[in-house]
């Protein structure tokens, strides 16, 4: 085994996404505590430069055609034969929609254990320690693996970013061939779909009247419709919102959805789970009201209620009006 | 089309969780236990998928509770066509690594064309249970899919990504696919009809083999210290509406 702190680069339309920063600037911290390299995984197809901003001790790039776009039965194959061959100690993916195709396979096929869910990491000793956020955010677990080597997926936003990005230079970059075949995928990329315009953009909004599964049924939208023209903005929601079509998908706040940084956010019956606070956390001001006084939303507003929101909507539409 | 769809029961998160003497896992007995909701979306989209290609639509979960039958008996009310439950010494909290074997160890006789489950679980601490079953079975893998369309022994699924992009696979079969949220809301089954199936229903039990365990251990359970906490308005709709009113115009946000 090494003592290299492997971190999978994840990007989208050509663009790096934030979370390989700052996996990159902890990995740094952990492979300094355990004597080995940050080593960056970069998978694609012509896309090396994408490594010029990653500030890591390495870069191991593996150019395919059929890494061109992400692909979990491709990406997974590389990694397992790369974790193989090199035995980092540690990986680093993110709990993201990428990260959590691959992990938890990975585990089985290399038979290292997987930590998820991870926004704490550190080098206790030799041991690495890590601690998962689970139970909708409202349990931490700190763990340890039972051997050497693990698998950590990490939460985005849980590191900087910038202790993961490029100083003056950049780093070192081995490109490779494919370590395995990858000519009989059985998972084949089609296209990407991008977000339908046409409706209102959610992240433009000086304020947002965003809803949650408090709202109850369809027929109440009106009732946030009502304030929000009174308000002149628009209406958002959480993810059952738009699960259950009562509202489209380009008004989801969070995790699969948008970030929002309005001046004042307005969380109407939403509890605040991990996926929705990553979208929204970011306001100025957020206003919260929910029955539940427990709900986690309350650690991240400024001010909030706990009345119910079917009767605060009219009454506030009408003092809003004046 | 032979859809096999495993599920899991979690606490209820709108309960207190309690942590245990030891400080290392949950008071699991002093909590209720309710169905996974991706679970609930994976049930859902497969019911769908039956609907318009046909086939059968197996809910299999370890029993880890002792309460399954209930869960199962909901997913036969929905549309399922058939129910199984792993049992052994698998208590409350069994790990994902071991469920996922468990599971992967009874689908395998199965031979199902599509495997289904929720893309994840509140108390997946070592990971997703999706992903961990396909790999055991050898089957390709898609998770935090939105949409299954079935045609011509192949899965065209839509990914979800940030930021609202999607991204379009085609999976051959067999495949397991890690449902984030089905087409259309899940169902609701009325009582009295789960109380009818409840009478009649057969549940296939199989026994489960050895535990495999997760890896690592949890050396500390504990609440997370927030940060911070809102300034908590009391009163009426009436007067907590005036305080945002005036908070609202204090920053020269009210239209005029």
């Amino acid at each position: 085994m090494s003592n290299d702190v492997f971190i999978l680069a994840e990007y989208l339309n050509g663009k790096l996404a934030d979370i390989t920063h700052e996996m990159a600037g902890k990995a740094r911290q952990l492979a300094a505590a355990f004597g080995g390299k940050a080593v960056v995984v970069l998978l694609g197809s012509g896309a090396k430069g994408l490594a010029e901003s990653i500030g890591a001790d390495s870069v191991l790039y593996v150019d395919d055609p059929a890494l061109a776009e992400f692909n979990p039965e491709a990406y997974g194959r590389v990694l397992a034969a790369l974790i193989k061959e090199r035995s980092p100690r540690v990986v680093m993916m993110g709990n993201t929609s990428v990260g959590m195709d691959l992990g938890a396979g990975l585990s089985v096929t290399t038979g290292l254990p997987l930590i998820a869910y991870v926004n704490g990491l550190a080098a206790d000793g030799g041991t690495l320690v890590a601690t998962s956020q689970i139970y909708g955010g409202k349990i931490q677990a700190e763990a340890a693996p039972d051997g050497e080597a693990c698998i950590v997926s990490c939460l985005a936003g849980a590191f900087p970013a910038d202790a993961g990005r490029a100083g003056a230079g950049s780093a070192p970059v081995e490109q490779i061939a494919s370590p395995v075949p990858l000519g009989d995928l059985k998972v084949k990329f089609v296209k990407l779909i991008q977000p339908e315009g046409g409706d209102v953009d959610i992240t433009q909004q000086p304020i947002l009247v965003s809803i949650g599964r408090g709202i109850g049924g369809q027929e109440n939208i009106e009732l946030a419709q009502e304030l929000a023209d009174a308000l002149g903005c628009a209406v958002s929601a959480s993810r059952p919102v738009t699960d259950a079509g009562w509202l489209p998908k380009t008004r989801q706040v969070g995790k699969s959805g948008l970030t929002v940084k309005p001046k004042v956010y307005f969380a109407f019956g939403i509890s605040g789970a991990p996926e929705h606070l990553e979208g929204m956390r970011g306001a100025e001001m957020i206003i919260a009201v929910n029955t539940d006084a427990k709900a986690p939303i309350f650690d991240v507003a400024h001010y909030g209620a706990t009345c119910d929101m079917l009767d605060l909507l009219p009454v506030l539409t009408e003092k809003v009006k004046g | 089309m032979n859809i096999v769809v495993a599920i899991k029961q979690i606490p209820d998160l709108t309960d207190e969780l309690e942590i245990n003497g030891e400080g290392t896992n949950l008071d699991h007995d002093a909590l209720q236990y309710v169905l996974n909701e991706f679970d609930e979306h994976a049930i859902e989209e497969a019911v769908l998928t039956k609907e318009s290609a046909g086939g059968t639509v197996t809910v299999i979960g370890v029993d880890t509770t002792g309460e399954l039958d209930g869960a199962l008996h909901t997913a036969l009310a929905k549309g399922a066509d058939k129910a199984a439950k792993i049992t052994g010494d698998f208590p409350r909290g069994t790990d994902s690594h071991t469920q996922a074997k468990l599971l992967a160890d009874a689908i395998k006789g199965m031979s199902p064309d599509l495997v289904m489950t929720g893309v994840q679980a509140a108390d997946d601490r070592d990971g997703q249970i999706a992903p961990m079953i396909a790999a055991h079975l050898g089957m390709p893998y898609v998770g935090v899919v939105t949409g299954v369309t079935v045609k011509d022994g192949k899965a065209v699924v839509h990914k979800e990504y940030a930021g609202g992009v999607m991204a379009e696979f085609e999976v051959s079969l067999p495949a397991v696919i890690g449902v984030q949220a089905a087409h259309q809301p899940p169902r609701y089954a009325p009582v009295s009809k789960i109380r009818q199936i409840a009478k009649t229903a057969k549940v296939d039990e199989i026994a489960g083999g050895d535990a495999v365990g997760s890896g690592s251990t949890v050396r500390r359970m504990f609440k997370p210290e927030s940060a911070g906490h809102a300034e908590m308005w009391e009163g009426s709709p009436e007067e907590v509406a005036e305080k945002i009113v005036a908070l609202i115009a204090e920053r020269g946000l009210l239209k005029k």
